[in-house]
């Protein structure tokens, strides 16, 4: 229960006025900007990350978890209101929120999804403190060779499972490790990658990748090819429920919670599959099957519900151990970087505080979102009427100004367009963005954690395999690798012998 | 030739399929150079549905039934010089690992060099799998999105504008300031984008860019250059 303590103290560092009001402001532009079309989660978050520098480490995390949150609602809005989700996660919101708004019935959407955003939010958030002591005993108890596996565990399920062509994802993940590189290295002293030039001598910073892997990359992606006549915004009025509606919503809201908490924390989760998963479930338990396709509320609800409760699930890899497992947790550790603090077990023990405050955060930015959005979802609605020439000339000129805020060299932005334009290119030919930012954050720690390890083994390649944990991780690894090959030659004929016989 | 499909499983949902008959899109390349599908199941119900998967069993009619759902998904080509940018870039990475001088230490067995010479002849090894990729047929899909319209082809006057006045800004960003340089930004990205409310726009960019510059240069402390405004700001 020590833990508990811990979070209250947490409360008590949040609920000052002057930290309370900084929870609101990050809530509220989180919202706005994630209303935005075209701008997720991880925008949100990478273009807002300059709004943080100049605050200390408590109240930028305070910031960023309402930011985080407000980020993720926003995004199911613009879904609902605008029938063509931003990112992948709220396409199921969109199958069924559009449909209800087109109904008329845009206001109970925006209510279920709010209020499920919340319960599965606060559940979720709750599961979190609770299974955060026994994942940091585990991560501590890790050596380097142990976390050498995870970390190859990660690369390879980012690109291996989540995704739909694995060359692909490869070639992103590939580039990603080598933008993470080049700089000095930090172990030899030697130059990798530098050209000679002492700008990259301290390497590429990681919140100029985000951003112009995310921001530039996009809008320029989006300029190419953008839609001259914008889709048709639906109006809303205030949201609200008919008891019909709240009879309906609980249970899709708690059974979404548990499909969306596990998949969050798994390595290779996301929100795709647990929302996928939670749709399904619903359509298949609803006493209302004909509605489906035509706007059915509990289709609205479980996804919801399925990836707030995942977007919690993913703080646990990434506070406990340092993985990020979606975009948003990628560009999160980022920005924790740029405040020196290196995610992972050890931060519960030296930066205890911020990590609870940063909690107990989430359950006030949680609570402070539904406050706020449910009487000013129609401001929001209006935000998705903005022009979008000023909308995509605003993304750069904001990408802009926070990667030159970093360093205050006039260099990084060239470096931002050469990444936008590599952002482009992938959009371009359909490479995952998600393995390159991980590859470019986790590559440098797990090189460094396979040297230590082939350090203490005096280079023997041996060195690399530690307990258990390692032997169980490269097993996976393996399988996962080679699971085209096991479908072809085991799955399928075992399948096909089921099938005659 | 009939329960076979050429591309591989993802490995996404494999138990129910098996009991399902060839559909038209899963029919690979060699069953339709065939021309002659087996009896499709036909669930074929409604006509404006217009199934996107191919021609609708049975209809004679339209002869490029099958053939011409593969013509509008003609190869696309310039993947090729994906494969030929990663093979440039794992090449560049191995040499430039040789290059690093290696003092072999206890403290650091392996040394700085091997990691970018794995990591560049994986991603050789990769673009020649994506290069056989491309040769079988293989596609990326491109980004969908909320103001995406994949219908166009890629407009490249507005990407070389936007580009253009990325760069004006980079380069005047630290003589002139961000206040005038982040109002030319914006100003021509609105340009570019489209917009033509010449006034409407440069009153918009400059107060951005001051507003900008005075909640975060002077409000919190961020580094943004005043440049030849320095101390008229």
């Amino acid at each position: 229960m020590e833990n508990l303590g811990n979070l209250l103290d947490g409360f008590a560092n949040v609920v000052t006025p002057m930290n309370l009001l900084i929870a609101l402001l990050g809530v509220t532009i989180g919202t706005a900007v994630g209303v935005l079309p075209g701008i997720g989660p991880a925008m949100t978050v990478a273009l807002l990350l300059p709004v943080t520098y100049g605050m200390e480490p408590t109240q930028a995390f305070i910031m960023f978890a309402g930011i985080f949150y407000g980020g993720m609602y926003g995004g199911s809005t613009t879904s609902i209101l605008l029938n063509t989700p931003g990112e992948s996660s709220s396409v199921v919101t969109a199958i069924e929120g559009n449909k209800m708004a087109k109904a008329g019935r845009a206001a109970q959407a925006l209510a279920t999804a709010a209020i499920g955003s919340f319960v599965a939010g606060t559940i979720a958030t709750l599961a979190l403190v609770l299974v955060m002591p026994p994942v940091v005993a585990f991560a501590i108890s890790l050596g380097a060779p142990d976390y050498f596996a995870v970390m190859l565990l990660s690369f390879v399920a980012v690109t291996a499972v989540l995704g739909s062509s694995r060359v692909r994802g490869f070639a992103s993940l590939l580039i990603g490790l080598i933008i993470g590189l080049v700089g000095i290295d930090s172990v030899s002293g030697q130059q990798r990658l530098t050209f000679g030039l002492p700008q990259l001598a301290d390497g590429i910073d990681v919140v100029v990748v985000a951003v112009g892997i995310f921001a530039v990359g996009e809008a320029l992606w989006i300029a190419a090819h953008l839609r001259r006549k914008s889709g048709e915004v639906i109006p809303v009025g205030q949201p609200w429920m008919g008891r019909e509606d709240w009879k309906r919503s609980w249970k899709p809201w708690l059974r979404g919670t548990v499909f969306g908490f596990p998949f969050g924390a798994l390595p290779a989760g996301g929100a795709e599959i647990p929302t996928f998963l939670s749709y399904a479930t619903e359509k298949k338990l609803s006493k209302h099957k004909e509605e489906f396709g035509r706007g059915a509320i509990e289709g609205v609800a479980g996804p919801e519900a399925a990836n707030n409760a995942s977007a919690a699930g993913t703080l646990v890899p990434m506070l406990a151990i340092g993985l990020p497992t979606n975009a948003t947790a990628a560009v999160m550790l980022a920005a924790f970087q740029q405040y020196g603090i290196q995610p992972g077990p050890l931060l519960f023990t030296r930066e205890s505080g911020l990590v609870w405050t940063l909690i107990a955060s989430l359950f006030i930015g949680n609570l402070l979102l539904l406050v706020l959005n449910l009487p000013l979802a129609p401001a929001w609605a209006r935000l998705l009427r903005i022009p979008r020439p000023y909308l995509y000339a605003g993304i750069i000129f904001f990408a802009t100004m926070g990667a030159y805020a970093v360093n205050a060299q006039p260099f990084d932005l060239f470096l931002l367009l050469t990444l936008g334009l590599l952002g482009f290119g992938m959009r371009r030919f359909g490479l995952p963005i998600l393995p390159l930012i991980v590859g470019v954050i986790l590559g440098p720690r797990a090189e460094l954690q396979g040297r230590r390890a082939l350090q203490l083994s005096g280079g023997e390649l041996h060195g690399l395999i530690g307990g258990w944990v390692s032997w169980l991780i490269y097993a996976t690894v393996v399988v996962v690798l080679l699971w085209p090959l096991i479908g072809r030659f085991v799955v399928r004929p075992l399948r096909g012998r089921l099938v005659t016989g | 030739m009939t329960g076979r499909t050429t591309r591989p499983d993802r490995g996404g949902d494999p138990p129910s399929r098996p009991a399902v008959p060839t559909m038209p899109d899963q029919a690979g390349p060699p069953d339709r150079e065939t021309g002659g599908l087996p009896p499709v199941p036909a669930p074929v119900a409604d006509p404006p549905a217009a199934d996107p998967a191919g021609s609708p069993a049975g209809s004679a009619a339209p002869s490029a039934g099958p053939d011409g759902e593969q013509a509008t998904a003609r190869p696309d080509r310039a993947q090729y010089g994906v494969c030929a940018f990663l093979a440039l870039v794992g090449g560049f990475v191995i040499i430039d690992a040789l290059r690093v001088g290696h003092a072999v230490s206890t403290a650091d067995p392996i040394g700085p060099k091997p990691v970018p010479i794995l990591l560049g002849v994986l991603l050789l090894i990769v673009a020649a799998i994506y290069a056989v990729d491309v040769a079988r047929g293989g596609a990326g899909e491109p980004e969908a999105g909320e103001d995406v319209d994949l219908a166009t082809p890629i407009d490249w006057r507005t990407v070389l504008l936007l580009i253009g006045a990325f760069v004006v800004n980079a380069v005047l960003i630290d003589r002139l300031g961000w206040v005038i340089s982040g109002t030319i930004l914006f100003w021509g990205s609105a340009y570019a984008l489209g917009n033509r409310h010449y006034f409407r726009n440069l009153l918009i960019a400059v107060a951005l860019s001051l507003v900008t510059f005075y909640t975060f240069a002077i409000g919190l402390g961020v580094n943004l250059p005043a440049g030849v405004l320095q101390g008229i700001l």
